[in-house]
């Protein structure tokens, strides 16, 4: 569905385009061959892996991460202790906060913006957008640097909507994401009258050709129309990974039957299954107007996704190979406006963060009583860039080497918040 | 009650008076001496007609969406998004708590009293109407049966039916005896919203049965194209009282707010307070037409109204701080300027 903020800008306009074709033109052309994971030497045998929850429109951090009960500014929700001692988050959140001790806050975010598109890009890019410069965002950075060339399952994976992502850059369309509504992916059953044997033997023949175009003319676009095929072979195989119907009975009870449920649901079905980077929004929180009527309505639903998420990825043993990021494009304002709304706001807001190499419990930054402004540990979207890349064992400062350039993965001129960092 | 009719097309500003915080609700003591508010900064006030002597104090853990005062002249009930009522004795120097009852899992939204009293309803988060006794404060009658969160409430004079509407514009009417669901009313549906920016908007934010018992009206707004940034425009539902169906919609033409509370007023029309993106106005109707016979603008957007006992004043609420009551009379007029000396 195509959602239409507030304000009028479409950020989260996603294509629709076939999931297959998606994978099998994903590795051809670009300079996704040339460039070389610096992963290998810096990662754990164990694979890592992140799951990106974006709170499309600008959550409120005072309906959420950081209330401020009994101000000016604070609203009608109260706050309520977590499982860690001193740390109290929004009464929405009442299922997360049983989850704190797996997961963390930035407090002391400013932005010093509040424009959608602007928002959006700094905070999944990790650098002011420069004319003609185009960079790989947050999935795709991900998906290269923690590559398992071993497994078949695609590195960036957005839920939601359909087709490939054009959000790559150099790294090549190897790395853009591709949509996965929680089905198989279309078009990805063998055909009912083509038999097994006839496509192995389709399959052969085309392998065969393959390689004996190989012997006199290889290149590294031939590799990648290879590769992309084998690729997609795989997946075929595979396909019942992306379905969340294979689920248990009581996995669809845990995470809820609303959409936002069921995506966590498949989220932690792909990531389970080696998908590196996966991604899902909860929208709409561009709330104006009535922001806690609106608030009310939303936070809950992903209270339940979220919360059910966190500690089912703790149960089945994967919290420490999975990082958890909770971000938006912005907070919104302490100033309640004349429709009860909460307008845009970027200079003092907060994420969280959680699982993964993050410390557990921990809470950076401070903002003011009535949360108007950061007092502690200030950080901006460069420092969350890097810091999420740290958070699943990778040295930010390394570069990616493109075309034999080294390019580097995060903002030199920042570094991650280390003491988030175990 | 009110010996003289009410004139809306003399509708006009008698007193305001400024609040330290943006004001949600309203309501006007039962002698008619006062008016009682609430605010952003979590505070109850108590302002004297017409001094404006304002006695203010803090309770509950939350904010306060609606009062109502019982017929003993000194007891006031709260309602507060804490899940809890607070009944006050209103008239004390300083108005102390009498009673804290958790009444509601979620905000409590809304508070009608019956006619003789003894009873009132709450509306709340949890979907639930509840009829308590107002002596003691003890629950009486649970009403469950609506799938969204309950907006708002009224209690039919005749101390045997009450009425509620939810977010999703569902109108009931419930028998009080047995707690059952008498009847649905038809149409109200166009008080919701369900559009592309993925949220759920709208809901049944007043409800009243008029005085001669033929129609129930319902407020709220409609035409939501942008319920996220406060595009929207308010409109009033009347609803025949014999055939459940509805029989006029009365819109807002051209405003761009929501109908935040109404009241039948005792010429028989109904006024309806609206606030929002384009400013606040009282909006009155007659039942025999869709459009509104006057209008009245407001300095800022209104966010709650209130009737006083003699049906000739309205009270309401505003986010630039101000209560303001307006009288339904000819305004006086204005005292002769004594000429300068020379």
């Amino acid at each position: 569905m195509k959602r239409i903020h507030a304000c009028g800008s479409n950020e989260h306009q996603i294509a629709r385009r076939q999931f297959l074709g998606g994978v099998a033109g994903g590795a051809v052309g670009g300079l996704g061959m040339l460039a070389a994971s610096p992963a290998a030497k810096q990662l754990e045998k164990t694979q890592q892996r992140v799951v990106c929850i974006y709170m499309s429109g600008g959550l409120s951090q005072l309906e959420s991460w950081d209330p401020k009960p009994k101000t000016n500014t604070g609203g009608p929700f109260r706050a309520i202790p977590t499982s860690v001692p001193g740390i109290h988050l929004s009464e929405l959140l009442s299922r997360t906060a049983k989850h704190m001790d797996k997961l963390a806050l930035v407090r002391g975010i400013n932005t010093r913006n509040g424009d959608h598109g602007k928002g959006n890009y700094h905070m999944q890019y990790g650098r002011q957008k420069m004319p003609g410069v185009s960079l790989p965002i947050l999935g795709a950075v991900c998906a290269k640097a923690l590559e398992n060339p071993s497994n078949p399952m695609p590195g960036h994976i957005r839920i939601g909507g359909g087709g490939r992502g054009n959000d790559s850059a150099y790294l090549g369309p190897r790395y853009a994401s591709i949509g996965a509504n929680g089905k198989p992916p279309a078009n990805s059953e063998r055909p009912k009258d083509l038999s097994e044997a006839a496509d192995e033997l389709r399959n052969r023949f085309r392998r065969k050709a393959n390689d004996r175009f190989a012997l006199r003319r290889r290149t590294e676009e031939t590799d990648a129309y290879t590769y992309s095929y084998e690729r997609a072979l795989q997946l075929m195989e595979r396909r019942d990974v992306f379905d969340v119907s294979k689920e248990p009975a009581k996995m669809h009870e845990l995470y809820g039957k609303e959409s936002f449920g069921q995506r966590c649901l498949t989220a932690r079905r792909l990531l389970e299954n080696g998908a590196t980077f996966v991604k899902l929004d909860h929208s709409n929180y561009d709330t104006h107007n009535e922001n806690f009527n609106f608030h009310l309505e939303q936070v809950p639903e992903f209270d339940k996704g979220f919360a059910a998420l966190v500690g089912d990825l703790a149960d089945r043993g994967m919290l420490d190979s999975t990082m958890i990021v909770v971000m938006s494009e912005f907070g919104r304002t302490p100033n309640i406006n004349k429709y009860y709304g909460r307008d845009h706001w970027g200079n003092a807001w907060s994420i969280c963060l959680g699982g993964g190499k993050i410390a557990r419990g921990a809470v950076v930054g401070k903002t003011n009583e009535n949360g108007t402004k950061v007092i502690d540990r200030e950080v901006s979207y460069p420092h969350l860039f890097h810091t999420y890349l740290a958070g699943v064992g990778l040295d930010s400062h390394e570069p990616f080497d493109v075309g034999g350039r080294p390019v580097p993965m995060a903002d030199p001129a920042f570094g991650p918040i280390d003491e988030l960092i175990t | 009650m009110a010996a003289t009719k009410a004139d809306p097309k003399k509708v006009h500003v008698a007193h305001q008076w400024k609040h330290g915080s943006p004001l949600i609700a309203c309501c006007f003591s039962p002698d008619g001496k006062y008016v009682f508010t609430s605010g952003q900064d979590y505070a109850l006030q108590r302002w004297e007609i017409p001094s404006g002597k304002k006695v203010e104090w803090k309770a509950h853990d939350s904010w306060v969406r609606d009062i109502v005062f019982l017929h003993d002249g000194r007891t006031m009930i709260t309602a507060g998004c804490d899940d809890k009522l607070i009944f006050w004795d209103a008239m004390a120097e300083k108005p102390k708590a009498i009673r804290t009852v958790v009444a509601h899992k979620g905000w409590i939204r809304n508070l009608s009293v019956a006619a003789d009293g003894k009873t009132f309803a709450s509306a709340g988060n949890d979907r639930l109407v509840k009829l308590w006794d107002a002596t003691n404060g003890k629950l009486i009658r649970t009403f469950s049966g609506h799938k969204l969160d309950v907006y708002s409430t009224f209690l039919h004079p005749n101390g045997k039916t009450v009425y509620s509407g939810d977010q999703g514009g569902d109108i009931r009417e419930w028998t009080i005896a047995d707690g059952k669901l008498q009847r649905k009313f038809q149409g109200g549906e166009v008080l919701l919203t369900n559009n592309t920016q993925g949220v759920r908007y709208g809901g049944v934010r007043g409800l009243a049965v008029s005085p001669d018992n033929k129609y129930l009206a319902a407020c709220g707004l409609h035409k939501a194209t942008n319920p996220l940034g406060a595009v929207n425009e308010p409109i009033a539902l009347l609803f025949d009282m014999k055939t459940n169906k509805k029989v006029r919609s009365q819109p807002g033409s051209g405003i761009k707010g929501i109908g935040w509370q109404l009241s039948w007023l005792n010429d028989g029309s109904l006024a309806v307070a609206s606030g929002g993106s384009g400013g606040g106005y009282l909006l009155f109707w007659r039942p025999d037409s869709d459009k509104e016979f006057h209008r009245f603008k407001l300095p800022d957007t209104a966010r709650d109204m209130d009737l006083h006992p003699d049906g000739l004043q309205l009270a309401t609420v505003h986010y630039d701080r101000h209560v303001r009551i307006h009288k339904l009379t000819p305004k006086p007029p204005a005292p002769k300027k004594k000429a300068k000396k020379k």
